[in-house]
């Protein structure tokens, strides 16, 4: 393969505001906008607008919100961005695990449309017909995508599906009297952290299985895990490191034989939408992360939609309430029999789901297959040129192995010969204009990092970040020091990371920062 | 002024490269000499001097004369303290007494290169009453008092010395006989523990969770074992710091080093022989509580030798239970745990994936070998 001259490496540099806390931009009796007093004709119809509240809804003391001017507020977010790197910024291959992929803009038109965002939840179903429709063909996508049979998009992100999902085998069980002796979850320890999390927090003990030597989930260890106390298993296919475990349905068969359910997290489905289904694999239960997959920008908490489905005979455990149609209107079912309940407010995240919509509707059963065919070879390709990197490995590679839409690498080799750990290149990437990413704990993969280039980029963009990859690998071997206090070209220097580690002073509020940091709140 | 010690064991590592297993003894280092082996040690404590070299003005160096230390912090350019006179040759009497005269010049920090055997002269004169980084020089390497590499050594040294490593944990000194090691068997013992600065992984990424101490996982595997313990059940419970969290939370007497026996909640036994053993689980239902000892994941056969072929035949696979914390797993890089009973058909029955409680409510599936 020829290296791409054409890459060439970015003389980037970060813009730098030092911005303050928008707390501390804070003056008092600013506003962004001065509403003019009404006219005389409108005070004697309704009065002040204030008198009509009843008193005891009227706070007493004002919110404690700064307040600016209108141009300050602008100023101060664009600033602010200009000091983050972002997928709609930079190329954001080095998020892997995450899918950051392009959300075409038109999408979030419709999910910004006043049709979506002037809905009120407590409207009556006749009047949001639109919103319930969208909610029931999604589902109709979904089943088709999957092979399941139907699908809620209640839970506010991954992490909450697979606790719907939890939550349903625990009700399974308890069903069946047989609460109390299953107690135990399966994962593997490269599926994502939160398949184990989800049933901890639902008082199932956890069970990780370690892989083989070439990197799978072994067969003879999910032997020795099954037992009369399995409740189920809760697994990543591909895992986080890129590898298909063709075995699947193996897994679910000896789990099924012990009388455990099986969980499909498909969060993160890029690589196989419309080439795999959780139905064929033998699973009871899936999640997409429809914020991942689906179109929607997915990043720090939200908005969000984990979107679960289940087998036919599963549907009785799903948290109300269902979207269904009678052949002439769309409906809210709350009639389902062993529910597990409610796992959020209303209906679910409508403008996540209506972007999932529009992309689904815009790129059709074939289109679909085609993000996972280039989602997938835009993740080989940049692995054999990862490969070519100086102190870059791929754990479990061999010849003709092949990855699906993301690669877990390490710099092991990098960090014995020259000290310069996977932390020191996510900070010299910035000074390139690249979003790095190390990997989720724990490292089982020494020095990790995780790319999954998606869909969304060219060679030429998947030349550029390897062009700065190899940038830093070569630095490593002449100049490790350089590589070692970067970030130089950014907005702010290296972070302490014990001031993070630190309960004394992490703060993420304003409030809590004044209070751990000795200052006056009213100052 | 940082008083740093220094002890270089000069004769360390002198048998690997001339296939001597080991340098325990002046004939053999005699022998060594013979076939041609040259000193490694000094060289590698350099290595990680050089780490220091940032500090070199508030650093003062606290070693012994010439090649136990002196020629190479020289090199350096370090303030040095010379304690002690030379002499031609050095004897692991020499370290021991280094070791106990810089505990009493109330050192920071210990750096000593050389392998097992020196780790041990140095427990065997400071316990655990300083912190120390072991410079990986020696041939014999089942201590985890060890760095990764001579540069590791340095750089955690710097982190410590810096105040940006402030934790610390207690690490194996682990040693084999010899004798029996240099005719082809292998028979580790674990001798104590050492203090070494613990550098946590500093985590960058808010996705990414603060791993827990490793106080923290003791306890709560400790937590899980309790919890299930059965009654009339007798359950021998192996040396290490995981399984000593163990008698903690049952708030019985323990040995650290030697292997004990619990039942109902109650001490049956300390510190018991093999014979003891074997006589107190007799016929009795029995489990038996082991951890990794030392850096490379053995549960079997490397510091708790009492738990011989015959007593682990009696108590059967099923009936052993593994503790681990997740990070001793984890540094073991995917390589499966380890037994070496003694016993070919033992560890041929104990081979296979194994059940390892790593946490409350919390077990792995981890492959073990041979």
């Amino acid at each position: 393969m020829l290296e791409n001259k054409k890459a060439k490496l970015r003389n980037f540099h970060q813009a730098k505001w030092d911005e303050p806390i928008i707390f501390e931009l804070s003056t008092r009796g600013a506003r962004g906008i001065l509403v003019p007093e009404a006219e005389e004709e409108i005070r004697t119809e309704v009065g002040d607008g204030i008198s009509r509240i009843p008193e005891h809804l009227r706070r007493k003391e004002p919110p404690a919100l700064p307040e600016l001017f209108q141009a300050q507020v602008l100023r101060h977010y664009l600033h602010l961005s200009q000091a983050t790197l972002g997928a709609d910024l930079n190329i954001e291959i080095g998020q892997g695990t995450c899918t950051m992929k392009y959300s075409p803009k038109i999408n979030e038109s419709f999910a910004t449309s006043t049709k979506v965002t002037e809905l009120h939840p407590f409207q009556t179903e006749d009047t949001v017909q639109g919103a319930l429709e969208i909610l029931y063909k999604t589902d109709l996508f979904l089943r088709e995508i999957s092979g399941l049979s139907r699908f809620v998009f209640q839970p506010g992100g991954g992490s909450h599906g697979a606790f719907t999902i939890a939550s349903m085998i625990r009700a399974y069980h308890e069903l069946r009297g047989e609460s109390g002796k299953r107690d135990e979850i399966i994962t593997t320890i490269f599926s994502h952290p939160s398949n184990a999390a989800a049933a901890a927090v639902n008082g199932f003990k956890v069970i990780t299985l370690y892989p083989d030597k070439d990197g799978y989930p072994d067969v003879d260890a999910l032997k020795k895990a099954v037992s009369d106390r399995t409740a189920g298993l809760m697994i990543t296919n591909p895992e986080d490191h890129g590898l298909f475990n063709s075995k699947i349905a193996e897994f679910t068969r000896i789990v099924h034989e012990a009388g455990g359910l099986c969980s499909y997290d498909q969060a993160n489905a890029n690589g196989i939408l419309g080439m795999t289904r959780a139905l064929e694999g033998g699973f009871d239960f899936c999640f997409f992360n429809l914020h991942k997959t689906f179109s929607s920008p997915h990043g720090c908490g939200g908005p969000a939609v984990g979107a679960v489905g289940v087998r036919k005979e599963f549907e009785q455990y799903l948290p109300v309430p269902l979207v269904d149609f009678d052949g002439e209107k769309y409906f809210l079912n709350y009639d389902v029999k062993n529910t597990i309940g409610k796992v959020r407010m209303f209906y679910g995240v409508l403008p996540v789901v209506v972007r999932a919509y529009a992309w689904i509707m815009s790129l059709g059963e074939e289109g679909l297959k085609e993000v996972a065919r280039i989602a997938v070879l835009n993740s080989n390709y940049l692995m054999r040129n990862v490969s070519k990197i100086r102190g870059a490995s791929i754990p479990y590679d061999a010849p003709g192995k092949h990855r699906l839409e993301q690669v877990r690498y390490s710099w092991e080799k990098l960090a014995e010969d020259t000290g310069v750990t996977t932390e020191d290149v996510q900070c010299r990437m910035c000074d390139f204009g690249m979003h790095y990413w190390t990997s989720h704990h724990p490292w089982i993969i020494p020095e990790p990092f995780t790319l999954e280039p998606t869909e969304s980029y060219s060679k030429d963009e998947l030349d550029e970040y390897v062009a700065a990859l190899k940038q830093v690998s070569e630095e490593a071997y002449t100049d490790p020091d350089k590589v070692k206090n970067a970030p130089y070209n950014s907005c702010i220097h290296k972070i302490d990371p014990l001031l993070l580690d630190d309960p004394e002073k992490w703060a993420i509020t304003w409030r809590s920062y004044l209070k751990k940091h000795g200052k006056d709140i009213d100052a | 002024m940082h008083k740093v010690g220094l002890i270089v064991n000069p004769i360390a590592g002198m048998g690997g490269k001339v296939g001597l297993k080991g340098t325990d003894g002046p004939e053999i280092v005699e022998l060594a000499r013979k076939l041609g082996a040259t000193a490694e040690a000094p060289f590698r404590a350099l290595q990680a001097l050089k780490e220091l070299e940032i500090l070199k003005d508030s650093i003062e160096i606290i070693t012994c004369p010439g090649a136990m230390g002196e020629s190479v912090a020289n090199k350096c350019g370090f303030k040095v303290t010379i304690i002690g006179a030379e002499k031609e040759e050095t004897s692991a009497e020499d370290t021991r007494q280094a070791a106990s005269e810089m505990m009493k010049l109330q050192i920071e920090l210990l750096l000593f290169a050389g392998g097992d055997g020196t780790a041990r002269d140095i427990y065997s004169s400071i316990k655990n009453a300083m912190p120390v980084i072991g410079i990986p020089a020696g041939v014999k390497m089942h201590s985890s008092v060890f760095a990764l590499n001579p540069k590791r050594a340095g750089e955690l040294a710097l982190l410590y010395l810096t105040g940006k490593v402030k934790g610390f944990r207690e690490a194996e000194v682990m040693d084999i006989d010899e004798e029996l090691f240099r005719k082809g068997i292998v028979s580790a013992r674990l001798y104590g523990y050492l203090k070494i600065p613990f550098e946590r992984r500093h985590v960058q990424n808010v996705k990414a969770a603060t791993p827990p101490s490793e106080k923290y996982e003791q306890e709560a595997i400790a937590a899980e074992v309790v919890e299930n313990m059965e009654q009339d059940c007798i359950y021998i419970v192996g040396p290490g710091t995981t399984t000593r969290q163990i008698m903690q939370l049952l708030g019985l007497d323990y040995s650290l080093l030697g292997v004990d026996v619990v039942s109902n909640g109650k001490l049956l036994a300390k510190d018991v022989s093999e014979k003891q053993l074997l006589e107190i689980i007799d016929d009795k239902r029995s489990k038996l509580i082991v951890t990794p000892i030392g850096g490379q994941g053995y549960i079997l056969g490397r510091g708790n030798q009492q738990l011989s072929p015959r007593i682990i035949k009696k108590i059967g696979k099923d009936n052993i239970i593994v503790v681990s914390t997740k990070s001793k797993l984890h540094s073991l890089k995917g390589a499966p745990l380890l037994v070496d009973s003694g016993d070919g058909e033992v560890d041929e029955m104990l081979a296979g994936y194994i059940k390892v409680i790593t946490g409350y409510k919390e077990y792995a599936v981890y492959p073990v070998s041979f």
